[in-house]
């Protein structure tokens, strides 16, 4: 008998549009979707995608009403395995699949999902079975067919592993050690004292390298922007930005203001005491100056809203996000350089 | 999008990887010092941001720190 594949897309690949689209509610259809055809002729003859289920990815990666309708749809198909993606390198539709993976495989079905490295999902999807893809829709026929074996082994009963091209955090296993932690630290200390930084049973964080961008030819012609993870809002945080673990970001428009007023901005950020900045918020983001930089034709224009979010604690997937977010925004609306400020 | 990063913890700042960091003078207030009089703390804020754009016009290669203000 066939195997049965779900195959899960966001709002892009189902066909309902691109932004305007993000916030589409979870839906399904019969048979595969868009990308979801070649899948399921890769899959043939022993499995076919046998429903579709799509969602915004605004909502899938973060409302849980949202989450819990996807879960009802793709369990409603009865699916020997889900696959979801590729994702390439989008970092909302990346996060979706690995939230729907996450709430699927704790029901006890297998779930393989395909992204690039560089998709802040990978890092949220320890003990999720992620598969590495290409970087954009460009890499279709290349990635959608690694998702494609992927999902054959997995039917075939195979754990994957690297070889099957698994990246990401493993799951963590519990494991009795042969020495007690206290011998083991002690051990460490005196080896690293020796030079010997090899030991240290938690690998440390690695954050990748940002690509420098080319630089600006000349600020007098060009729009500029001012960001800030300083937490600021206006008075009163009507948006209810977060003091810390911001998964928001917001924007406020500047207007024509020459400078941000203390009666009317403020910051939120739990990480330090917001007294000067709630005195004079241009220390957070330098609006004042930068106007006047404006003014005197050092800087071209300065672009009309503020992007802010609050950096205290916030999950390194977040803030890629954000960023990603941010140049996408910005790129769009001819942006060529950003100031950020950071606390 | 070439982005200058100013901020006071400029060891993070180098750890994360970011190519254009404009050290400031505290976490709290990273384009003000309210130690100084308002007009020097103006002339601060200016000179912060020249040095931004010297940074964003600068080709870099590496995470790079621009220490070195430019004069209001």
């Amino acid at each position: 008998m066939k195997a049965r594949v779900v195959h899960y897309l966001n709002q892009f690949f189902a066909g309902l549009g691109g932004e305007d689209a993000a916030g589409s509610p979870p839906g399904d259809r019969a048979g595969p979707l868009g990308p979801g055809r070649l899948l399921s002729t890769l899959l043939a003859p022993e499995a076919a995608v046998v429903a579709t289920v799509h969602c915004g990815d605004d909502l899938a990666a973060g409302d849980d009403g949202a989450l819990v309708r996807i879960i009802e749809l793709v369990t409603a198909h009865r699916p020997d395995v889900v696959a979801l993606g590729p994702a390439f390198s989008s970092g909302r539709f990346g996060l979706a699949c690995v939230r729907v993976a996450r709430a699927l495989s704790d029901r006890g079905i297998r779930c393989v999902a395909a992204m690039h490295p560089s998709n802040p999902g990978v890092d949220e999807a320890a003990g999720l079975t992620v598969i590495g893809c290409g970087e954009s829709a460009r890499d279709m026929k290349d990635s959608m067919e690694r998702l494609a074996r992927a999902v054959r082994a997995v039917i075939a009963g195979e754990e994957l592993s690297e070889e099957h091209g698994r990246i990401g955090p493993l799951a963590r296993v519990t494991v009795v050690a042969e020495r007690p932690a206290a011998q083991r630290a002690v051990d460490t200390a005196l080896a690293l004292l020796a030079g010997n930084t090899g030991l240290s049973e938690i690998p440390p964080p690695e954050f990748g390298a940002v690509e420098a961008a080319s630089p600006l030819d000349d600020p007098a012609g060009a729009t500029i922007a001012l960001l800030t993870e300083g937490g600021l809002c206006p008075v009163g945080n009507p948006d209810r930005l977060p003091s810390a673990r911001a998964q928001i970001w917001l924007r406020y428009p500047l207007g024509d203001r020459a400078g941000l007023d203390p009666g009317e901005f403020m910051s939120v950020h739990g990480g330090f005491s917001t007294v000067w900045a709630n005195e004079d918020p241009n220390r957070i983001v330098p609006l004042d100056e930068a106007r006047r930089l404006e003014e005197q034709g050092v800087i071209g224009r300065l672009y009309g809203e503020v992007f802010v979010t609050t950096g205290n604690g916030t999950a390194v997937a977040s803030a890629r996000r954000f960023g990603s977010e941010w140049a996408r925004e910005l790129h769009n609306a001819g942006v060529q350089a950003a100031i950020l400020t950071a606390t | 999008m070439p982005t200058a990063l100013l901020c006071n913890l400029t060891s993070i700042a180098l750890k994360v990887g970011a190519p254009r960091i404009v050290p400031t003078r505290g976490i709290p207030y990273p384009t003000g010092d309210p130690s100084l009089e308002p007009a020097a703390e103006r002339a601060l804020r200016r000179s912060l941001l020249l040095t931004a754009l010297h940074a964003l016009t600068t080709p870099v290669e590496r995470p790079t720190v621009f220490g070195e203000l430019v004069a209001a």
